[in-house]
């Protein structure tokens, strides 16, 4: 310090006197550094911009999915028409078809519109009952057969109404185009909206997508997540019982107490390359393995959640054993130094510690294998349910469908109500996802309070 | 390597004897060699530790002093690639007998690291996980006065009294190596290794731990590796100086530092090397 100010005296001459610096390039180094910001900056726009286009295009597509257009009307439940025998025995009503409901409906719709004063000219009686959902007969046949002693009343029923005509009130379908369908017509439109006057038909929260069962390519307004829904959280329930105590104690194995030798080294080669294998190979593995040799059942929540356990392992493994290799080596000394096993340095000390990071490997793993797809449509989980699975455990091995699986299979329909139902499906797959990563962050900050 | 040169080799590893063995022998080891992998860290270590007096290791760096502490409590077998021979005695029994439970060998040999490591939990469990793991208190009162005596000990229960269920970590660097010289105590050891417990701290905390070593030798045998050759001046009564796996000269701190009897001592005390 004291030889600088002694051979620099303050001065305008001082730049002539001093040593002259070789050019480094502050500027360019500046100007990389300002590049290489702008970079960075371009990068993450993109990506925000990718996902807010992503979830606009979900939200447009898919928010219309929870409301439904509903019909509302009195049907009169003949005996003479359900009950021929006339004792109320729901295995002799049972002989009525849903055919037989179907008329009853048929009737029951015009005399209520007739009734209320709404006008149905130039529409034939067929168009009318046209605007039902296919799903009515069915919905009433249930009702009444739940409940005998409805036979003979009035009742008041609600039901869907048919796809086009929830469309014409998303604007899926106007005017125009469905004078060129030949599933509705401008008239049975022109009904709905004088029916919307009279209170009759409305447009609600839909409570039979996210509970109701899937429904056949025909009646897509009552096509719901339910069964789909319960599958995957069974699977999900599943897959974490089984895969993260598996992981973590193949982990702490492998990294606590393995030697260190040829063997453990492929071991550990195969578990990376396992985490990279296409989970396909996973479903054709769980076909031959679990369906085929073990003879589990198809369709069953347990084998799809062996086969996500199988494809879930690996990533489980790295992120425990990186977790654990995080975990600073003086702990695991003070422990043993003070006379603690090894297993007790692990479980109390190592393992608390490295649990955030378990936990967030988990999770990871979880959420991929929510939205995995192709393993689940190898072991038949595509299959059509219409079947409420039981309760767990029993339920575990009934036939499900699971969230993924659903998406594809409306993407793979027909009639354009399914777009909808498909992009609504993946919002309620998105929010599963929302839903545990919450929980992930709560433990995580759960384990880390605990210091 | 020639005969000859062999044969200097074993000259060299003669340790030469400045005073007299300690009087009471709590740890005893004769012929201590140390291996990791091939190489060689330790040859031919003969040394006692005294009963209730603090031993130094002192040497160059990398000249095998912690290697040796950690023969005494046989944290060397965490290390895969170490192989221990000779023979190390406390209070006559061979500590590398298969009869001997290495768990139970810790708890009666107690060690103190270089940089402080508490668990990351409170500074009560910190203390407390010893005694628990070790079944030593039959009550939780029992446990408390476990703590609470040990931190005494440690010279530490004033300053952390009204903060015992806070976390450990969260204490400076010299009261965090306090807590952890309260957790080795609290397991009742007849022996503390310290390896350079004063290198990450400040004087001030350095001179507190010195302090408390010198208030632990009246109950606890004490061995401390120090790359300080006044913090082994001013806290042991024998040391041991060390050199390249060699334990090269051994005896009264006093005579040790003011005459030396060996030319590698002489040098490595007035700072030639090292
Ligand atoms: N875990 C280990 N693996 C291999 N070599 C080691 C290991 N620990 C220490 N060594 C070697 O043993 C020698 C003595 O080391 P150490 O006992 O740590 O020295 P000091 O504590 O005296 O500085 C050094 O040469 C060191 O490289
Ligand atoms: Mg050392």
């Amino acid at each position: 310090m004291t030889e600088i100010s002694a051979s620099a005296p303050v001065g305008t001459d001082n730049d002539a006197t001093r040593p002259k610096r070789r050019d480094i390039g502050i500027k360019r180094r500046y100007a990389a550094e300002n590049r290489f910001r702008a970079l960075g900056i371009g990068a993450v726009s993109i990506a925000v911009l990718a996902l807010v286009f992503l979830l606009i295009s979900i939200l447009s597509n898919g928010l219309s999915a929870f409301r439904q257009t509903f019909v509302a009307f009195d049907v009169t439940l003949d005996a003479a028409v359900l009950d021929k025998a006339g004792n109320r025995d729901p295995a002799e009503m049972a002989k009525v078809t849903t055919i037989g409901y179907g008329n009853l409906l048929k009737k029951a719709l015009a005399a209520d519109l007739e009734a209320r004063g709404v006008s149905t000219e130039g529409i034939s009686s067929k168009e009318i009952a046209g605007l039902l959902s296919k799903e009515a007969p069915a919905q009433l046949r249930n009702r009444v057969l739940a409940d005998p002693g409805l036979v003979g009343q009035t009742i008041s029923f609600k039901t869907y109404a048919t796809g086009r005509i929830d469309g014409y009130y998303k604007g899926r379908v106007t005017m125009e185009s469905a004078a060129l369908d030949s599933n509705v017509s401008p008239e049975q439109l022109t009904l709905a909206d004088r029916m919307r006057g009279a209170g009759m038909l409305t447009v609600g929260f839909n409570t039979g997508f996210l509970f109701g069962p899937d429904a056949s390519e025909l009646r897509p307004e009552a096509a719901g997540l339910g069964i789909a829904i319960l599958g995957s959280a069974y699977m999900m329930i599943l897959v974490l019982v089984m895969s993260l105590p598996l992981g973590i104690a193949a982990s702490i194995y492998l990294e606590e107490f393995a030697p260190q030798n040829r063997f453990t080294d492929l071991i550990e080669v195969n578990i990376n390359n396992l985490a990279a294998v296409p989970s396909i190979v996973f479903g054709l593995l769980g076909l031959a393995i679990f369906i085929n040799f073990a003879g589990l059942p198809q369709s069953a929540p347990v084998v799809g959640a062996l086969v996500l356990t199988l494809m879930t392992l690996p990533t489980i493994i790295i992120a425990t054993r990186a977790a654990l290799k995080a975990v600073p080596p003086s702990i695991r000394e003070a422990a043993l130094g003070i006379g603690a096993s090894k297993m007790q340095a692990i479980f109390h000390h190592v393992l608390p510690l490295a649990m955030p990071g378990i936990l967030t490997g988990t999770i990871i793993g979880l959420a991929q294998a929510l939205g995995e797809t192709a393993p689940l449509l190898l072991i038949g989980m595509v299959a059509f349910v219409r079947d409420f699975p039981a309760a767990p455990p029993e339920g575990f091995f009934d036939p499900a469908a699971a969230l993924p699986v659903q998406v594809y299979n409306w993407t793979q329909r027909a009639d354009p109500a399914f777009v909808e139902r498909a992009s609504g499906a993946i919002i309620v797959l998105l929010v599963f996802l929302f839903l545990m990563n919450l929980i992930a962050i709560v433990l995580r900050r759960q384990f880390e309070r605990r210091w | 390597m020639s005969v000859a040169e062999a044969e200097k080799t074993r000259e060299r590893w003669q340790t030469v004897m400045s005073g007299p063995a300690p009087e009471h022998i709590k740890m005893h080891t004769r012929d201590v060699c140390v291996f990791y992998g091939a190489k060689q860290a330790l040859f031919d270590v003969d040394l006692d530790i005294g009963e209730r007096e603090v031993t130094a290791l002192i040497g160059p760096s990398g000249c095998g002093k912690s290697t040796y502490l950690r023969c005494l409590n046989r944290m060397n077998d965490t290390i895969d690639i170490c192989r221990v021979t000779g023979k190390i005695e406390l209070e006559g029994e061979d500590i590398y007998a298969p009869s001997i439970d290495v768990v139970e060998l810790r708890a009666r040999v107690g060690m103190v690291f270089q940089k402080p490591n508490p668990f990351a939990k409170s500074i009560f469990d910190n203390v407390a996980y010893g005694p628990r793991i070790h079944g030593l208190a039959g009550s939780k009162s029992d446990l408390e006065d476990i703590v609470v005596s040990s931190l005494k000990k440690a010279g530490l229960y004033n300053e952390v009294s009204d903060r015992l269920h806070e976390p450990g970590t969260g204490l400076s660097g010299g009261q965090q190596q306090r807590l952890c010289i309260a957790r080795a105590i609290a397991v009742n050891p007849e022996v503390i290794l310290m390896d350079e417990p004063c290198s990450a701290l400040d004087p001030i905390a350095t001179a507190k731990v010195e302090e408390l070593i010198d208030e632990l030798r009246e109950n606890y045998s004490i061995v401390i590796v120090t790359h300080s050759m006044q913090q082994a001046a001013r806290v042991s009564q024998r040391t041991a100086f060390f050199h390249l796996g060699i334990l090269v000269e051994v005896g009264d701190t006093d005579r040790m530092f003011t005459n030396p009897q060996d030319q590698r001592t002489q040098d490595y005390i007035t700072g030639r090397f090292g």
